[in-house]
């Protein structure tokens, strides 16, 4: 199957596609109509889950530092493992990445969007049988909000200033408008727990279509079924069973050996391998994660906007797609946003590689001599691969670019975000908002290009406040760029998600929000034999 | 007596001539506290001299200025150096090796578990590996500079310049991919049965055997030809003794202090430096469990291990040490 089509599939599959659009969509792609009238039927059929079976999963990422604490999560196997016994008020929608209603059954902003109202789902059960209340909802966002919190979505939800309960309905009351709101309750730290989970914040109890069965950090997890879920269209296996497995060699072992159903971070440069067993099928999903070369705007000499679109100039994105990342990704355009974002802005010229324009701006700049750039393989992986590349291909434009190695331990604190001129990757984000406050914003503590640019600034807050979708999407385009043009962002490169199944499960969804099917991953396969 | 240090040296040369072993172990037993001790210093200020502390590190990426500050807070981590490593020295000293900071939970049971993971692999390795490097040693030299002493050096030489990571990965493809007979990964957990457990270790356990043979097994062969070559085995050969049994019977007891010093590093080794096969075999052990710790700073996990780990290496030394005297008498009394 081809690409667009696989896309189409997946979307009959998902309820978002009916026979008529996916046979005509698929035609223009080039199938012939009985060959799009049979595909439609078995991607229809796919959507029949089938129930029952233990499933397990091999994952990197987990420490025997991991709490269950979802406050606390850090890690990808925490955060695929709070997604199995815990829900958050709102979900992200698998494609669209807008908002959709969990916890939380609908919701209500007031004119300028800085007081919502947020109606709470009645009948809901907590694993201990204990129904879940207004006050739940209210403590759990007062644990990751108050002066004590040690929660990581505390700066995500740093604009919330009031949460109360008015008449069984939760109200929150921000400091500015944000029309994004619902999206940040999203947040996969946003568990909702009994009590807040003030009481035991490890407990595990939560309204998720698993169970908590047994925890070992750093080992594995194990489930069971949650038979009072409150809903009935996720959490198809009987248990599930999460491996820490952090070699990738052994990862790939397990998976083509069929000791486990799923696994996460397939490595690029051996994915053409495992590829090859049979009983394998490798799930890619566009991501918003990228990786970056980050220039302080503020430090000399990348305070100078010629020598910053010389760098820009310099960079072979698709090279680097093709080598850094097998292939398995998008190339980028110098602001942090892509198609994946709701209100993408359309339209701006793609950036190429061009020695000439390179070598044209670099001589305007006036800077002599080499460029000081520094690296490290946990900047995010083939960091030093892609430094040595990008040096090449600066040569041809006559930059002389010098690479520095610098040790991965201690590479957050001492080199990013400190440092001139370094490689960095980025996680995506629920809204562009989000993206540019993070990290663009003048007074973000994450300014990792230091890019002060207050005229950015004020239209970032007016985009916030505004309700009026086509205002909003012409000044994200404004912001993308100022930020691609003036910025200090070098994007080459846009990361697939690549996990890989065995061919025995289906029911993978190719969702935009994060990877591992935004953790959702245990809770949406089911196994077929 | 006019010096009271002299009395005290007097007595302790008496107990020597009387009880020279107990006296060689209270005195080994008193230096190995001290040097405990000094492995705590060292990996304190090892871990504080590394860049970040736990509540940057723990928090990653996704840190903000307020939950680093009341992480900080939570524990201590403000307060000089000097007053947190004497609280946790205090509380060593009376048992309490405090809560791990990720988790809150406390070290020893945390350690307890991974510790016993570690052992029951090494138990394993070692009972495999250490009478089949003595015996292998043993044919090595009655067949020496002949086929089976070369076949069995270049084996056990190619096995042991493989990195452990790559003999692994060789045992992984044929026997549990390929072949799928064996058990991968190689997890345990509770509650797991006392044969899945040991299915579960097997290509661990061979890993390790290939890996710590070769050493023990030359060092078998080196000290054993080293005796052989001395008078009395001449003798023994005069008298018409058979070759294997002048082996058994003269040569192995007079070589068995070299043999058992090597046999004690491979054992240590067994137990601490085993992270690279635990992560390949994805096993629960302690040396994961310590580079997870380090990696966020966990100092009181980071230190109980290490503790761990120095006292490992020395019981084992000091075993060989006494085994070795115990065997021959002329180092019983030294003079």
């Amino acid at each position: 199957m081809t690409d667009p089509i696989k896309h189409f599939a997946s979307r009959v599959t998902a309820h978002e596609m009916n026979r008529r659009e996916f046979i005509g969509r698929s035609m223009a792609a080039g199938l012939t109509l009985a060959a799009a009238t049979s595909l439609y039927g078995k991607a229809a059929m796919a959507q029949e889950p089938k129930r029952g079976g233990h499933l397990k999963l091999g994952l990197q990422g987990g420490s025997s530092t991991d709490v269950i604490d979802p406050a606390k999560s850090s890690s990808q196997f925490t955060f695929a493992m709070n997604r199995n016994w815990g829900d958050t008020l709102v979900e992200s929608h698998p494609t669209s990445g807008l908002a959709v209603p969990s916890l939380a059954e609908s919701w209500e902003p007031n004119a300028d969007a800085s007081v919502w109202t947020f109606k709470i789902r009645k009948g809901v059960e907590f694993h201990d049988g204990s129904e879940l209340t207004i006050d739940d909802v209210v403590k759990t966002l007062n644990r990751h909000t108050d002066e004590k919190s040690e929660s990581g979505a505390l700066g995500v939800l740093g604009s919330i200033k009031g949460i109360e309960n008015k008449g069984g309905d939760l109200v929150l009351t921000l400091s500015e408008g944000n029309a994004d709101l619902p999206l940040l309750l999203s947040d996969y730290h946003l568990v909702i727990q009994p009590g807040g989970g003030y009481d035991n914040p490890n407990a595990g109890i939560g309204t998720g279509p698993f169970k908590i069965d047994n925890f070992e950090a750093g080992v594995r997890a194990t489930f069971v079924k949650n038979e009072n879920d409150w809903r009935t269209d996720r959490g198809f296996v009987d248990s599930v069973e999460m491996i820490v497995m952090n070699d990738a060699t052994a990862r790939m072992a397990a998976l083509s050996s069929g000791q486990v159903h799923f696994i996460n971070r397939v490595d690029p440069k051996t994915v053409g391998l495992l590829k090859r067993a049979p009983n394998v099928e490798i799930q890619t999903t566009s991501g918003r994660g990228h990786y970056v070369f980050i220039m302080h705007c503020n430090t000399a000499p990348f305070d100078n906007n010629d020598l910053r679109l010389a760098l820009k100039y310099a960079m072979d994105r698709e090279t680097m797609v093709e080598k850094i990342l097998g292939g398995y990704g998008k190339v980028g355009n110098d602001f942090p946003i892509n198609e994946t974002y709701a209100l993408f802005p359309e339209g701006i010229e793609q950036r190429t590689y061009d020695p000439d324009k390179a070598a044209f701006h670099f001589k305007k700049s006036g800077h002599d001599g080499s460029v000081l750039l520094r690296t490290s393989d946990v900047a995010f992986p083939g960091a030093v691969d892609a430094a040595v590349l990008y040096q090449e291909t600066a040569k041809k434009a006559g930059i002389d670019i010098e690479i520095k190695r610098e040790p991965g331990d201690g590479y957050w604190s001492n080199v990013w975000n400190v440092q001139p001129f370094s490689t960095s990757y980025w996680g995506g984000r629920p809204t562009q908002d989000q993206m540019y406050s993070t990290a663009y914003l003048s007074s973000a503590d994450w300014n990792d290009t230091r890019f002060f640019n207050t005229h950015f600034d004020k239209i970032l807050l007016e985009a916030r406040a505004e309700l009026d979708q086509a205002k909003r999407k012409e000044m994200y385009r404004d912001m993308a760029l100022m930020v691609r043009d003036t910025g200090g962002l070098i994007l080459p490169m846009f990361n697939d998600f690549v996990n890989a199944t065995t061919t025995n499960v289906s029911g993978f969804v190719d969702d935009i929000g994060n990877d591992m099917s935004n953790g959702y991953v245990a809770t949406r396969l089911w196994i077929n034999s | 007596m006019a010096n009271p240090l002299a009395g005290v040296r007097a007595a302790r040369h008496r107990l020597k001539e009387t009880h020279p072993l107990s006296v060689l172990i209270a005195e080994r037993l008193g230096l190995s506290v001290l040097l405990l001790w000094a492995v705590s210093v060292l990996i304190f200020a090892g871990v504080e001299a590394l860049p970040g502390d736990f509540a940057e590190t723990y928090l990653g990426q996704s840190a903000t200025p307020q939950a680093i500050a009341n992480i900080r807070e939570d524990l201590g981590l403000d307060r000089p150096i000097t007053t947190r490593y004497f609280e946790w020295l205090g509380g060593v000293v009376q048992g309490d090796f405090g809560n791990s900071w990720a988790s809150g939970a406390p070290v020893s049971e945390q350690i307890t578990k991974r510790l016993g993971n570690s052992l029951f692999l090494a138990f394993f390795a070692a009972v495999i590996s250490v009478p089949l490097a003595v015996g292998l040693g043993m044919v090595a030299v009655h067949y020496r500079n002949r086929i089976p002493d070369r076949v069995i050096n270049v084996v056990s030489l190619a096995a042991i310049s493989l990195p452990e990571f790559f003999i692994g990965y060789i045992l992984i493809v044929f026997f549990a991919v390929q072949m799928g007979v064996a058990t991968f990964p190689s997890t345990v957990y509770d509650n797991m049965g006392w044969s899945e457990r040991l299915a579960a270790i097997a290509l661990p356990t061979a890993t390790l055997v290939l890996v710590v043979l070769a050493h023990m097994m030359r060092m078998t062969r080196a000290a054993i030809i080293s005796v052989m070559s001395s008078a009395y085995m001449e003798t023994a050969e005069l008298k018409g003794l058979g070759a294997f049994k002048a082996i058994v019977k003269h040569a192995a007891p007079n070589a068995i202090a070299p043999i058992v010093n090597v046999v004690a590093l491979n054992l240590a080794y067994l137990v601490v430096g085993v992270v690279v096969v635990e992560v390949v075999f994805v096993y629960p052990g302690m040396g994961q469990y310590m580079v997870d710790a380090v990696t966020v700073r966990d100092m009181p996990v980071v230190q109980a291990c290490g503790l761990i780990f120095a006292a490992v290496y020395i019981l084992l030394n000091m075993a060989a040490d006494i085994v070795a005297i115990v065997a021959n008498p002329r180092l019983r009394h030294p003079r």
